[in-house]
């Protein structure tokens, strides 16, 4: 078993038997901690740069691996309280759940609760044809379906979590907000286009047979124990493409010049925008080794809006799960699909370079 | 018994079906794992969460790795 190779405190036994008031003070002493590290970090990766290491102040390799040293440690304490938290709030929902609150849902507002849900909801990429066809056999109208696919893999707490700490809260702020419209425009476009027909046949003459699963009851200790479990499922998927990502975030920081994303990324340049979507859906990342680069590319001089629409259209479209949904949606279904999220995320990055 | 594993062959999907063959070996069950892997056999079953447990048509499981503890309690009935 995987859990015992981490300590003992985070058995679900020893958890289950603790009161919220020991729970209270142990939370906050981590939280401290995390706060007392997290700040002393800037020190640290200067001092086991220059100091430790035999390094040069101002030169390029001396930038990328401070770069590096600071970026790693951060990054990770990062996306560890965020997967936290979220895997806490995760705990309330299920898809299940949202597919219940879902169904029936008029046009418009379906689509906007489905966009809300589908960052909250757990979902892995994997089940996204269960889920596809257990939404839209429950009634869940196909454009209100597509607003939950878009937004679950597009806005998610680890790019979130990372856009706040590597770039600030107003990134954040733009990444949620024009993730969420994207999610809600394309499922309400795909919902008006009537393409009902462009599902594979065999999904609806599939007959359902409704299961109905307990619900589990759980107490706030089996939340945390689900949030630890949430960090080190994701983590441990994770951490070797931030590792990847802030070695390429690292060497464009050290060894490209100041300027020169300017010229091909920058604001000038009107067909830079549509470039990266082209660029960005055949790639495969997620968002944890996309965002380094992001933040590398953005102190370069490259423009806001090209770099938000490279990394939507990474994390948003990606071939693998394409493929995947090929299996339950027709051709013209995908291709549709594929240019409404597009047409979005170029609307998106022409609209944050105009206005910053 | 007959246990089935409802998964498009994803990491946590081969997760679960190996978990549940070790206790099987441990306990000395008399079950057998079966891994399914077509969607449109998945979809009958009502579950979106892949990897999901069926054990003698009943779902045990949707949506994540089962713990050991849960698999042996089932198993047990």
């Amino acid at each position: 078993m995987e859990s015992k190779s981490t300590t003992n405190i985070f058995q679900k036994e020893t958890w289950t038997n603790l009161g919220l008031s020991a729970i209270i003070p142990i939370c906050a002493i981590g939280v401290y901690l995390w706060w007392l590290i997290y700040h002393s970090l800037p020190a640290l990766s200067a001092w086991a740069t220059y100091s430790v290491l035999p390094l040069q102040k101002g030169s390029h390799l001396g930038a990328s691996i401070e770069f590096f040293l600071y970026d790693t440690p951060k990054v990770m304490m990062l996306l560890f309280l965020v997967v936290f938290g979220v895997g806490i709030i995760r705990s309330y929902f299920t898809p299940e759940k949202t597919r219940a609150f879902l169904s029936g849902k008029s046009e418009f507002a379906g689509n906007v609760l489905a966009a809300l849900l589908g960052i909250v909801t757990p979902f892995c990429s994997c089940s996204a044809v269960p889920l596809f066809i257990g939404f839209v056999t429950a009634g869940v109208p196909l454009g209100v379906t597509f607003s939950f696919l878009i937004a679950a893999p597009m806005v998610n707490e680890i790019a979130l979590g990372l856009l706040y700490g590597l770039l600030g809260w107003k990134v954040a702020a733009i990444y949620l907000g024009t993730g969420l419209f994207i999610a809600i425009f394309a499922g309400w476009v795909i919902g008006r286009l009537k393409l009902e027909n462009h599902i594979e046949d065999w999904v609806t003459q599939t007959n359902v047979s409704a299961v109905t699963m307990e619900e589990e009851k759980l107490t706030f200790n089996d939340r945390i124990v689900y949030g630890w479990d949430a960090v080190k499922e994701i983590i441990g998927r994770v951490w070797i493409y931030v590792i990847l990502g802030i070695a390429v975030g690292a060497g464009i920081h050290g060894f490209v010049p100041e300027g020169v994303m300017a010229s091909i990324m920058g604001k000038g340049s009107w067909w830079s925008v549509p470039l990266s979507v082209v660029i960005g859906v055949p790639m495969y990342s997620n968002a944890a080794g996309i965002i380094p680069v992001v933040e590398a590319l953005l102190g370069k001089g490259a423009a806001l809006g090209t770099v938000l629409a490279f990394m939507m259209s990474v994390i948003a479209l990606s071939l693998p799960e394409l493929v995947i949904l090929r299996k339950v949606l027709k051709p013209r279904l995908i291709a549709t699909f594929v240019g409404v999220v597009a047409c979005g995320i170029l609307f998106v990055g022409y609209l944050f370079n105009m206005i910053i | 018994m007959d246990i089935k594993v409802l998964g498009p062959g994803c990491a946590k999907c081969n997760k679960t079906a190996k978990l549940i063959q070790e206790v099987i070996e441990e306990t000395g069950a008399d079950a057998t794992v079966e891994k399914v892997t077509d969607m449109m056999q998945i979809a009958s079953y009502g579950v979106f969460g892949t990897p999901s447990v069926i054990i003698d048509n009943d779902v045990k499981c949707t949506g994540k790795v089962p713990k050991k503890d849960d698999i042996k309690a089932w198993l047990n009935k």
